[in-house]
């Protein structure tokens, strides 16, 4: 397969890499010059330099041959230029788009864009998933920097309640990334405060995880 | 009429400040605060924000908006905007400034109204270098075709 990838950062980079080890063609573009040949040194003859958005440089990437365009740029304006003109005008069978405003995921389908990846998203879901097993969910990735994504439920008597994310005096190396409230899960502000049945899912270092669910439950439930 | 200017730039606050005086009801966005210092004179409404969340622009009004114009210096944004600006919110009228002809070509053929300044600027100066008239702006507008 002729890959073609917009944007040199860390979502570029690694799929280049990836693609380039399974084989296929792969065509990296990145527009900042530092970063081309930072990539070109570790990736070789794959990275060109040039606005993944511009006629010109799509021309000369051989765009009309490409199987897939994926635009990973950090920009939401860039991602959608490119994949339609990807799509529209040169008739690349399949453009994916990393849509960086998870609002902007709708447009983009709306638009014709094959398909959306929101980064955002993606890491809510993986969590949300991993909550239906409940307990400790040690995720692949996360467990290598020996972090944990833990679901604590707060009880009638955690003494917390109606205290907000605020005031909480949380152990080091700990976050709070979402408050699980009935069917919506929210995203925690200085000001969300907690109520009974709520579930938290927090970040946290493995060997913080019991001061993390003292907070929530109390010294002696933890 | 509602009118909501997305970039408030040199191109952006003249036509907010026109537009205003002319009595018609404004809202200027950009994520810059100090940009609408450019703006003089000016009895519109301005929004900080990015102009690609559509939470902003809903701030700026663009569910009631007659008319939505995109002038920020980034083509793609300017593009991206107006889509979601005719896509998402129906604005009944909508304008995307480029700077890139070719980009602006390849949109005018997929509908998305654009104006390419470039061309326009490019036109006049080489009909004023020329010594011919200068003529509709449409004329100008003609990108060729590669």
């Amino acid at each position: 397969m002729y890959v073609i990838i917009a944007g040199g950062g860390k979502v570029g980079y690694y799929l280049s890499k990836t693609l380039v080890a399974e084989g296929h063609e792969v065509l990296l573009i990145e527009q900042d010059k530092r970063e081309v040949d930072r990539l070109a040194e570790e990736l070789g003859q794959v990275v060109v330099r040039g606005d993944a958005s511009e006629m010109r440089t799509m021309k000369e990437a051989g765009m009309a041959r490409a199987d897939v365009v994926v635009a990973v740029t950090g920009d939401d304006g860039d991602n959608l230029v490119i994949s339609q003109l990807a799509k529209r005008k040169f008739g690349v069978p399949r453009t994916i788009a990393r849509v960086n405003n998870p609002m902007n995921e709708e447009l983009f389908h709306r638009l014709g864009i094959d398909q959306t990846v929101v980064s955002t998203k993606i890491i809510f879901n993986l969590i949300e998933q991993q909550i239906e097993t409940d307990q400790v969910i040690p995720l692949a990735a996360l467990r290598r920097g020996n972090i944990e994504v833990v679901e604590i439920d707060l009880s009638d008597d955690s003494p917390v309640l109606n205290d907000t994310v605020g005031m909480l005096e949380l152990p080091p190396d700990t976050l709070i990334i979402s408050v699980v409230r009935g069917e919506h899960a929210l995203i925690p502000q200085a000001d969300t405060r907690f109520e009974s049945g709520d579930s938290v899912i927090a970040l946290v270092k493995a060997d913080r995880e019991a001061e993390l669910r003292a907070v929530f439950s109390g010294p002696g439930m933890a | 009429m509602k009118i909501v200017i997305l970039g408030c730039g040199r191109m952006g606050s003249t036509m907010a400040t026109r537009l205003s005086r002319e009595g018609q009801d404004v809202t200027v966005i950009d994520q810059e605060p100090d940009a609408f210092r450019r703006l003089k004179d000016y009895g519109g409404r301005t929004v900080l924000g990015n102009g690609l969340d559509p939470d902003v622009l809903r701030r700026a009004g663009i569910e009631q908006a007659d008319a939505f114009v995109a002038v920020t210096n980034g083509d793609n944004r300017n593009i991206t905007s107006v889509q979601i600006a005719k896509e998402i919110f129906r604005v009944p009228k909508v304008l995307a400034r480029i700077y890139d002809p070719m980009r602006a070509a390849a949109y005018d053929q997929l509908g998305i109204p654009t104006l390419c300044t470039t061309m326009i600027g490019a036109g006049l100066m080489v009909d004023f270098l020329l010594g011919r008239q200068w003529g509709d702006v449409s004329q100008y507008c003609e990108i060729p075709a590669d």
